[in-house]
């Protein structure tokens, strides 16, 4: 199949960007977005120009890595997954598609479409450690986690910090990610020692990294290629409010 | 997940499986403490050698990063620490400034050869040489041609690769044909490392060392080492230091797949 694709090139932070026009030829329909995108790369580099920067790492969905606006929609807008899995097979021949990378004051894009997604790196670390006994490594099963609390947290930790959530929100909200990584600790027996810091030092970062607030209007949940739930930021605001009213 | 991948649901199609290249075997060499050949260096999971021989079990990267985080370093890096005063490490150390000279003139290199390949086509070649002649199956024959093949492969690199931009900003071009520079270096290791295994074991398939029964013939009088190649520096034959395998409790003995 052949495809016209409009793809944002900015050559960095300070210069301005543009949509240039490509064709991706002879694609097939079996091949990924990303695949799609280096056979259209190969071409670009063939006339000696330069190709199209982006994101990409394990291109199986678990890494979080790649990160593209395709049509409108964070990661091509299929439930439940990430621009890397999103296979050719979905468009049409003759299709033109845009691609644009993740838009947020937070994350400055560095070339074309890779940005610079660290805000989600400071907001881990603001997290602070897990106080963990030293010395002998326990006994398996002695620290007894409820059912449930597992599954919760599990589906919490299944977040892989791509930001979809981020670029697909219109006030570039955070807080689907921070809510997972907040939730995914502050289920567990063993992240509840600093379950209080923890939600109030995630939450301060989050705010000074300039995300916006949330507005519950659930569209981070639709592109989420984890399919995370919206009520983590529920469980979050709980945990916060907790914290914040015991003065911690 | 295999329906969003191939477009097929497994329940109605059966489903297509085919080998694939994972990971490869082996690592960089660690001492019993996980620590390299460079004092301080630390290596962990499957990046040193010291878990996996000849073969290597699926979720195995997460086995080895816990076990090497959980139960090997926190007891051996401690030591290193208290036991050895280093200096603080400044930028303006000798070997750091040639360190910073060589990659300098190693991207400049690479930016400057402006030749008609790209870096995936001169990947693309190495790949499918190393499937052909050092993959599931290989023999003395197949092994020697790839040994010719690899650094013919690597003077066309060398001379013929196309690599745009810059070398200041991101790069992706750049850091590719980077990494494919090494991989040109490591192929013709993984074939030279083939070819002196004169036995089939685990992933290493030698067709010239079978049973009747087409299966993997190990020869463990001649061969129960771990080969341990020491780089000697570019375009230098390296070194093969062997670490026999001596276990004290359990006895070797060949897995049945039937």
């Amino acid at each position: 199949m052949n495809l016209t694709l409009k793809v944002w090139r900015q050559k960095n932070a300070n210069t301005p960007g543009r949509f240039e026009t490509y064709q991706a030829r002879n694609i097939i329909p079996d091949m990924s977005f990303l695949e799609m995108l280096d056979v259209v790369n190969e071409d670009i580099l063939a006339r000696g120009e330069e190709p199209i920067a982006f994101d990409s790492d394990c291109r199986e969905g678990i890494c979080g890595m790649c990160s593209l606006v395709i049509n409108g929609a964070p990661h091509g807008g299929h439930r439940g997954t990430a621009s890397c899995q999103n296979h050719m097979r979905h468009y049409k021949d003759g299709d033109t598609i845009t691609i644009e990378p993740w838009r947020a004051k937070a994350f400055p894009i560095i070339k074309d479409l890779v940005t610079n997604r660290s805000a989600f790196d400071r907001i881990i670390q603001a997290g602070g450690f897990v106080s963990v006994n030293t010395g002998g490594t326990p006994d398996g099963n002695a620290l007894p986690v409820p059912k449930t609390d597992a599954d919760l947290s599990m589906d919490a930790a299944a977040c892989i910090g791509c930001g979809a959530c981020v670029a697909v929100c219109k006030n570039a909200s955070a807080m689907l990610f921070v809510a997972a990584k907040i939730s995914h600790l502050n289920l567990l027996p063993q992240g509840k020692a600093e379950k209080d810091r923890r939600a109030l030092n995630m939450v301060h970062q989050m705010d000074q990294e300039g995300f916006g607030n949330c507005t519950v209007t659930g569209s981070c949940e639709a592109v989420c290629p984890k399919e995370i739930s919206l009520s983590f930021i529920a469980r979050m605001n709980r945990d916060y409010g907790a914290a914040m009213l015991k003065g911690r | 997940m295999y329906e969003k991948i191939t477009g097929e649901n497994a329940y109605q199609v059966p489903m297509r499986i085919y080998p694939a290249v994972h990971y490869t075997m082996g690592g960089t060499w660690v001492d019993y403490n996980l620590m390299s050949t460079l004092p301080g260096l630390f290596v962990l999971g499957e990046a040193n050698f010291s878990d996996h021989g000849a073969n290597r079990l699926g979720a195995s990267a997460l086995m080895q990063g816990l076990g090497d985080g959980y139960f090997v370093l926190p007891y051996t890096i401690g030591h290193y620490f208290v036991s050895s005063k280093q200096p603080k490490p400044s930028a303006s150390h000798a070997e750091f400034k040639k360190a910073e000279a060589d990659i300098k003139a190693f991207t400049s290199r690479l930016l400057s050869i402006k030749g008609k390949r790209t870096p995936t086509s001169l990947h693309r070649e190495l790949g499918k040489l190393l499937w052909e002649k050092c993959g599931m199956a290989r023999n003395e024959a197949g092994l020697k041609e790839a040994l010719k093949r690899i650094p013919e492969l690597r003077a066309e690199f060398w001379k013929n690769v196309n690599v745009t931009g810059e070398g200041g900003g991101l790069n992706q071009s750049l850091e590719y044909a980077g990494r494919v520079a090494d991989f040109m270096e490591f192929a013709e290791l993984l074939c030279l490392d083939a070819l002196e295994r004169r036995e089939s074991c685990g992933g290493h398939f030698r067709e010239e060392f079978q049973t009747p029964d087409g299966e993997a013939q190990r020869d463990d009088q001649n061969f129960a080492y771990a080969a341990a190649w020491e780089y000697q520096g570019p375009d230098k034959a390296p070194v093969m230091h062997k670490e026999p395998l001596v276990y004290e409790e359990v006895h070797m003995s060949t897995r049945s797949y039937k």
